[in-house]
């Protein structure tokens, strides 16, 4: 890790690209250009050696042993918590991280066990037009089972939300549920608005934050949202690993979600008393090894500096966008605000009328690895009237280079089908 | 490595741009059924007009990816005109084409109607241009683009044979 203090400041995609060994693996063929992270990034050698050699010298279950090695694993699974808890800003680390599988378990975490506590039939909850449908699924199961209504925020042409609709749509609602970044336009949603709706109504703000934490410097208190829901395996770590970060005192206030072992205090033949938080929310045996390389991971990040991070991102973000409009300025149509400072550095693209697979496949033969399909949002995609985009996103580890890979191999899109 | 000519070859583009008997036909009286593959979001809806036993007439409509819409513009063109047995022989002649790869890498990821020889040869079919789909073997995503307008075919000959069962 010595490397990387050296490098505080910036970020170097082609440098740090050494720590990621499969981006280095053996290939027939033109070396790997990795631009699909938002879908799930590469691990570093430090968390990979991370989880090893805590499986080698310290695994033991969590929560349970009085030996040594038990009580190690206790104090690495805490330890991972807090380090995740403090990259988020969280103010009590260890009682509001709560550990899921991932983001879509975090969501459904919310949905059913606070929503299912505090809503009642008639209640109105406010989504997006352009929800991940892991933000959608658990509200459209919620509504079915308590008669909510649900409304949405639009998406205008430039790919932003509709916030005119604001003040309207969020009037008398419970909960308003926002993705912080689109996974499709990368467009960077103003939390504030959204926030100041909600307190006006008494509703909840419960942020997705799976494309955003990765990627952006993260303060939950700065972003005045009540429950966060992120995933490892977007952010360097491994995957079975996913985060909810939720305010103190909602989380005391609502009910288990799973129920099983670890996450009671007492348990007798006519009934059970929950544990305190967070375990109140982890029943069975949690993903012991995928938080503590979770934990690697927030400390890989956090070497680089998370606003160098983003730094180098709107850079490339920049550099991506000029390359692409200026070589296949006519052919292509990029997505999204196509403003560096206002998205994520992700870009969606429909090239002609050649169907995102097949721009995929021609791109894997150049190396180039996208993400072609409707991304798990496909009511965002019937507002772009389109059936998929083929995806390219941007992480740490990519720079100039990939970009013109990229936009070299789209030249050879054009060479095949026209 | 499988390179690019082995998917994309000359006559699956000319199909793809060329789509061949693109349209619908009335329904009723014509048999309407819907393919639809929601990994890709390829669809595909053919139309088959079946008279005293005869394909009498087939149209399809759709939208996905090159693989699935150039194959269902050939599967049009092949079993137009031929006897139901005709054509259920060709749509066992291209399931065994698609299956030399999956019995070969043993990958268990069949898509099910297995009765066709393990080698892709059905007596007395001759495929054609057909064969020119048999490089996407080679792209195991892609196989389930390819089969996809032929499931509908094989559900619309079986739904016909529901309705109408031939003369045993
Ligand atoms: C915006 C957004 N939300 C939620 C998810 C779901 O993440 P996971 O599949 O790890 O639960 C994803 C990733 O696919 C995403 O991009």
């Amino acid at each position: 890790m010595a490397r990387l203090i050296d490098r505080v400041g910036s970020v170097d995609g082609g440098l740090l690209r050494a720590d990621f060994p499969v981006l280095d693996r053996p290939r027939e063929g033109p070396r790997l250009v990795y631009l699909d992270s938002a879908s799930s990034s590469q691990k570093p050698r430090a968390v990979l050696e991370t989880m090893d050699a805590y499986y080698e010298s310290s695994y033991a279950n969590v929560h349970r042993g009085l030996y040594s090695i038990a009580e190690e694993s206790d104090r690495l699974f805490a330890e991972a918590r807090t380090k995740v808890g403090r990259f988020i800003g969280a103010p009590v680390p260890g009682r509001e991280v709560v550990f899921t599988k991932n983001a879509t378990e975090s969501l459904n975490l919310v949905a059913q066990a606070w929503g299912r506590h505090h809503l009642r039939e008639g209640d109105a909850i406010l989504l997006t037009e352009m929800e991940h449908h892991s933000n959608l699924v658990p509200w459209f199961i919620l509504a079915e089972q308590l008669g909510l209504e649900l409304r949405y925020l639009s998406v205008d042409d430039h790919g932003q939300l509709a916030l005119d609709d604001l003040e309207r749509l969020a009037d008398g609602v419970k909960l308003i549920g926002v993705t912080l970044m689109s996974n499709v336009l990368g467009t960077i949603n103003p939390l504030g608005p959204i926030v100041e709706a909600a307190r006006a109504n008494g509703a909840i703000v419960v942020g997705d934050g799976s494309q955003y934490v990765p990627h952006v410097p993260t303060d939950v208190t700065a972003l005045g949202c009540d429950f966060l829901a992120f995933t490892g395996h977007k952010m360097l770590g491994p995957t079975g690993i996913g985060v909810l970060w939720g305010r103190e005192e909602l989380l005391d206030a609502t009910p288990p979600f799973l129920g099983g072992g670890s996450m009671i205090r007492d348990v007798r033949l006519d009934g059970y008393e929950p544990n305190e938080l967070p375990w109140k929310f982890e029943a069975g045996t949690p993903p012991i090894a995928e938080a503590i390389g979770l934990g690697a991971a927030v400390d890989y990040l956090q070497a680089l500096g998370m606003d160098a991070v983003r730094g180098h991102e709107i850079d490339l973000t920049a550099y991506a966008l000029d390359t692409l409009t200026r070589r296949h300025g006519d052919a292509i149509v990029i997505h999204g605000p196509r403003e560096p400072c206002r998205q994520g550095g992700l870009l969606s693209i429909t090239y002609k009328d050649v169907h995102p697979h097949d721009l995929s496949q021609v791109l894997d033969q150049a190396g180039v690895c996208v993400r072609a399909g409707h991304h798990c949002a496909k009511p965002l995609m019937r507002r772009l009237g389109v059936s998929g985009t083929a995806r390219a996103s941007l992480y740490v580890y990519n720079d100039e280079s990939d970009v013109d890979a990229l936009a070299e191999a789209l030249t050879q899109a054009e060479a095949l089908f026209f | 490595m499988a390179g690019l000519e082995d998917l994309y070859r000359e006559i699956i583009l000319d199909h793809y741009r060329n789509p061949r008997n693109r349209g619908e036909l009335p329904s009723p009286p014509a048999r309407r059924v819907e393919g639809f593959n929601p990994l890709c979001g390829d669809e595909i809806v053919v139309y088959l007009d079946v008279d005293g036993g005869t394909i009498a007439d087939v149209k399809v409509t759709g939208q996905g990816c090159s693989i699935s819409q150039s194959s269902a513009s050939m599967m049009s063109t092949v079993v137009k005109g031929r006897s139901i047995d005709e054509a259920r022989a060709v749509i066992r002649a291209f399931k065994g084409l698609m299956s030399v790869h999956e019995a070969r890498l043993d990958s268990g990821d069949g898509d099910g109607n297995g009765a066709a020889p393990a080698d892709g040869t059905e007596p007395g079919v001759a495929l054609g241009d057909l064969a020119a789909l048999q490089g996407v073997v080679k792209f195991p995503v892609r196989i389930k683009c390819a089969t996809l307008s032929w499931n509908a075919l094989a559900q619309g000959l079986d739904e016909q044979g529901l309705d109408e069962p031939s003369p045993a």
